[in-house]
């Protein structure tokens, strides 16, 4: 069982990207990055730590173990790490199995 | 001849695998189950306190089932995260990590898979990710082969358990080679948990009258018509099974002896 892009899905269409952020540094509205998220290319809010990528897709970290760039992160470092144009990401669980 | 006594009927009940105590002999998957609640009734009616889980992808577009931690609560059972699916000993290494990093035990179930057909595993790799998994602190209970070799190479390379087949996975034929079985219970340490191929209550009462530690199944539970009747039977299987073994059977002979007096008839 590989965890591999599925070339299968099409690509999600991408929100009219910004590039600009605003002067303090804040993300412009809109602005967005791509990762790739469990195997597709997803359009998400640019500048996001890990923590808040989970919030974005309401998913429970406590549930979640995430893997970025072929490394498991630790929960505790979730706040830090930051979401980044590029990123390979796997949010893992648990399922059924034998 | 004295019958089962309190200490045996113990015996029957309790594994030790690495730093845990189990009260069952019974490890149970948690695949296949047509609902939640037909899962949680199955694992309840079967005593057991460790489960398989297995790790994959959430899906993001909400299709599928949620994670099963939703259902399952970690304080009641045991998780025993495997690596299933996985072709690679990097592959179940990957897998192994990230079921630890979830946070609930050190405890994994090793499967490296060599056949698409048979799902017989690819014992040189499991050897090999064994190892590494062993160095990194994981107590690896290992899917193998009905093979003494393999079995004892396994131990070697550290692993807290090793799980030979009864036949292959989700077939339900029973154990199909006692006689390796229980030569691999002879010559290891660690405990011998046979693993896959158990299709009914008699299947896992036959397995442990071969005098091994403990029984994992999923298919034979989770695909009955009634799974919580099965659990119960399965419970009870191997529970007779262990106490047969521990009773220690009659030897079997092809000529009929009877078991009544030869004397004393009537003229």
């Amino acid at each position: 069982m590989t965890l591999i892009d599925d070339e299968r899905h099409p690509r999600e269409p991408m929100p009219n990207p910004t590039t600009a952020a605003r002067a303090d540094g804040s993300p412009a509205e809109g602005e967005v990055v791509e990762v790739h998220l469990n195997g597709r290319t997803r359009a998400v809010p640019a500048r996001l730590s890990v923590r808040a990528l989970l919030e974005h897709l309401a998913l429970e970290p406590e549930m979640i173990v995430v893997e970025r760039n072929h490394e498991i992160l630790d929960r505790a470092s979730y706040d830090q790490v930051p979401v980044v144009a590029g990123d390979r990401i796997e949010l893992v669980h648990f399922v059924g199995g034998g | 001849m004295t019958t089962p006594s309190a200490a045996s009927v113990v015996d029957g009940a309790s594994l030790r695998i690495a730093d845990k105590v189990l009260g069952s002999r019974l490890i149970i998957g948690t695949g296949k189950y047509s609902d939640n609640e037909t899962m949680l009734a199955a694992l309840r009616a079967s005593g057991t306190d460790m489960v398989t889980v297995s790790v994959r992808r959430v899906d993001l577009d909400r299709t599928k089932e949620e994670g099963i931690l939703f259902h399952l609560d970690p304080d009641e059972f045991l998780l025993l995260p495997n690596t299933a699916g996985c072709y690679t000993a990097e592959e179940a290494i990957r897998y192994a990590r990230l079921g630890r990093a979830a946070g609930f035990s050190e405890f994994v179930k090793l499967e490296v898979i060599g056949d698409q057909t048979t799902l017989l595993p690819d014992v040189q790799a499991t050897i090999e990710a064994a190892k590494v998994l062993v160095d990194e602190g994981f107590h690896v209970m290992a899917y193998t082969n009905d093979d003494l070799i393999s079995a004892l190479r396994l131990e070697d390379a550290g692993c807290a358990a090793v799980m030979p087949l009864a036949s292959p996975i989700g077939s339900g034929l029973g154990v199909v080679n006692p006689y390796f079985i229980r030569e691999i219970k002879r010559r290891l340490t660690v405990p011998v948990i046979v693993d896959a191929g158990v299709g009914t209550a008699s299947d896992a009462c036959v397995t442990m009258e071969q005098g091994v530690d403990g029984v994992l199944m999923n298919t034979a539970i989770a695909l009955a018509d009634d799974p919580p009747a099965m659990a119960a039977a399965m419970r009870l299987a191997v529970e007779a099974g262990r106490l047969a073994y521990l009773a220690g059977r009659m030897p079997s002979r092809e000529i009929a002896v009877p078991s009544s007096p030869t004397t004393g008839m009537l003229d």
